[in-house]
């Protein structure tokens, strides 16, 4: 009985919406960890100058390979440069690269997909051309684009977000093609509302929460695209400190220091996982139909 | 079946030609002039001019991509800016290990996901599949070589039990082939299995809720038996499509993994071409990894009238 009360008594003001995205969070404490993770690091990211760091590409010729002291909290790497300060630098690297392709991929794709889910004759095209660039694994696509340019961190996240695009196409364009079948719509055609009018008023905001969720994955994708990209020497230029950069150069010292390989790594894994983490929640919160079945 | 089969092969042309286009625009478009590499240092203009008519490379971008095409029908990929040798002359040498690794990660993958996915979902909210759940989470975001160097420090530094690195070919012995694969394929594996278990799980959640499940169980079929005949069977179909669209993560983690364990494969031979900006290395490789990926995902699409009658073609 108390319950209903409440529930009658409980503010108009409140949409239904935001409701029930506030019980979904409370229903899942592990999008709540991963959102405190993520704001964790993009806080170090933000403050990592002033984080008892020294200069991460400062060279220290005597001080090679120390194992972690009160000194060096990681250890230094071969070339006596600080362990720690390269992998708290590295999380900007790694959160800008995430972001920026999560950003510039679902722009490009949510514009492509609107206007081909709409307009059948460009459809037909762009969806071939679409299914050629996805059957380029990924990684290869980033890899020759790469190749193609000089290496720096706007190539590298242009190169990943082109990667990423086909997907967001696909995704947006199968949304459009429900939305433009609901009643409102065809009563917006019937009423003479020309075609920008509809995609950005009736459409639009209708895609935006899966596009939302997308974003998330695509960001966590793009932070493991960018190291493994590094890793293997096309991405990130070498003068900046990025965990894979950190983690190439540590290759062959597995049985000296494993340490330098572990600290990287543990950051990265982490912070994928949070955003991942992240996503699932939104994912189940937006999207209550996909949470039951995955 | 016969007509359907020759159908979606024909469907897989304009794909294959995009990603042909793709390729060779970046070919085309790629710094350096081969004609100069070629020449030599002590070359004029005047030679280089010659060598870049006797290749066609002063012919419009249409032409040329019309020559690369067939020259690509003849099997010839281009010649390697770095080594001089055809680019199909390298990718026969390095294509074994490669072939090895993804057919061992495909078997343990396959063979551990499935049948974990299946379990998950037999006892849902149990402790199995909170755990196949969880581990699944942690493998979508572990990369690939974070969880090669824990396995490799693991156990070839700490316990010593596997090689750190390199690869044995099975004619040179079983037991030394797989001890070397082992850990590869456990660490290129674990997306890939995150993502199969998953799937399994969510279609077999679905199947088990279905009235033949019920019917099956009711009339006191052995659980194994509805697990397997009635459910597994009819939720195969997702599966095997996640099987097949999941080779694309396993293409780009072979790359990484071949790096992180010294293996001469493809995806060794392509991080050398990366480092040493050769071209025709890096789009031939990647043409014949597109190629696998829509080959493989057409085999899964015709597979499908083999767990699932009711699709005939």
């Amino acid at each position: 009985m108390a319950a209903i009360a409440e529930a009658i008594a409980a503010p108009k003001s409140v949409s239904p919406t935001i409701q029930r995205f506030k019980d979904a969070l409370r229903r899942h404490p592990t999008a709540i960890a991963g959102a405190i993770v993520l704001v964790l690091m993009m806080l170090v990211a933000i403050f990592a100058a002033w984080l008892g760091t020294i200069d991460p590409q400062a060279l220290s010729p005597i001080r090679r390979l120390r194992p972690m002291s009160e000194e060096h909290w990681f250890g230094t790497d071969m070339l006596g440069r600080d362990v720690y300060s390269r992998v708290i630098y590295g999380t900007r690297v790694s959160l800008t690269v995430g972001l920026a392709v999560a950003l510039l991929a679902t722009t490009i794709g949510l514009a492509i997909g609107l206007v081909t889910g709409y307009l059948r004759w460009l459809d037909a095209v762009v969806m071939r051309v679409m299914d050629g660039l996805m059957s380029i694994p990924s990684v290869l696509l980033a890899i020759a684009l790469i190749s193609l340019t000089r290496a720096s961190l706007e190539n590298v996240i242009i190169a990943i977000a082109i990667a990423e695009v086909p997907r967001v196409v696909r995704l947006v364009r199968s949304l459009v093609l429900t939305l433009r079948e609901q009643p409102y719509v065809e009563a917006a055609i019937a009423s003479g509302t020309r075609l920008p009018a509809i995609l950005m008023r009736h459409i639009l905001p209708n895609t935006l929460a899966p596009l939302l969720v997308q974003a998330t994955y695509i960001w966590a994708s793009a932070m493991i695209t960018e190291a493994i990209l590094s890793f293997i020497g096309a991405g990130t230029p070498p003068n900046i400190p990025s965990w894979g950069n950190i983690m190439a150069e540590a290759r062959s010292l597995i049985q000296v220091a494993p340490t330098i390989l572990l600290f990287p790594g543990l950051f990265l894994s982490l912070t994928v996982l949070s955003v991942n983490l992240l996503g699932d929640g939104l994912r189940d919160a937006l999207d209550p139909r996909l949470a039951r079945r995955i | 079946m016969l007509r359907y089969a020759l159908k979606r092969l024909l469907a897989t042309i304009p794909v294959m030609a995009i990603v042909a286009l793709f390729v060779f625009s970046l070919l085309y478009l790629s710094p350096g002039d081969p004609a100069a590499v070629i020449a030599g240092d002590i070359a004029t203009e005047e030679d280089i001019a010659k060598i870049r008519a006797q290749l066609g490379l002063d012919q419009p971008y249409l032409v040329r991509f019309g020559s690369w095409l067939g020259d690509l029908a003849r099997g010839d990929l281009g010649v390697s800016i770095f080594t001089q040798l055809p680019v199909s002359t390298l990718i026969g040498q390095r294509i074994e290990p490669t072939l090895a690794l993804t057919l061992c990660t495909l078997i343990v993958a396959v063979g551990l996901a499935v049948p974990l996915g299946v379990l998950a979902a037999a006892r849902a909210g149990g402790w199995i599949d909170r755990i196949v759940m969880a581990v699944s989470v942690l493998g979508f975001s572990v990369p690939v070589f974070v969880i090669a160097y824990g396995l490799i420090f693991t156990f070839s530094v700490w316990l010593e039990w596997l090689p750190v690195q390199g690869y044995r070919s099975i004619t040179e012995g079983f037991v030394p082939f797989i001890r070397h694969m082992i850990l590869p394929s456990l660490a290129l594996g674990v997306v890939y299995m995150a993502l199969i278990a998953r799937i399994t799980r969510a279609t077999m959640l679905d199947v088990l809720s279905q009235d033949y499940v019920r019917t099956a169980t009711a009339k006191g079929l052995a659980p194994g038996t509805v697990l397997v005949r009635h459910a597994l069977k009819n939720a195969a179909v997702p599966i095997v499509t996640i099987i097949g669209i999941g080779i694309a993560l396993l293409i780009g983690g072979v790359v990484v993994t071949e790096t992180v364990f010294a293996i001469p494969g493809l995806g060794r031979l392509t991080v050398d071409a990366i480092l040493r900006r050769d071209y025709p290395i890096i789009q031939g490789v990647t043409l014949l990894f597109s190629a696998v990926y829509v080959l493989v995902n057409l085999l899964v699409d015709l597979s499908y009238s083999l767990f699932d009658p009711r699709i005939r073609y």
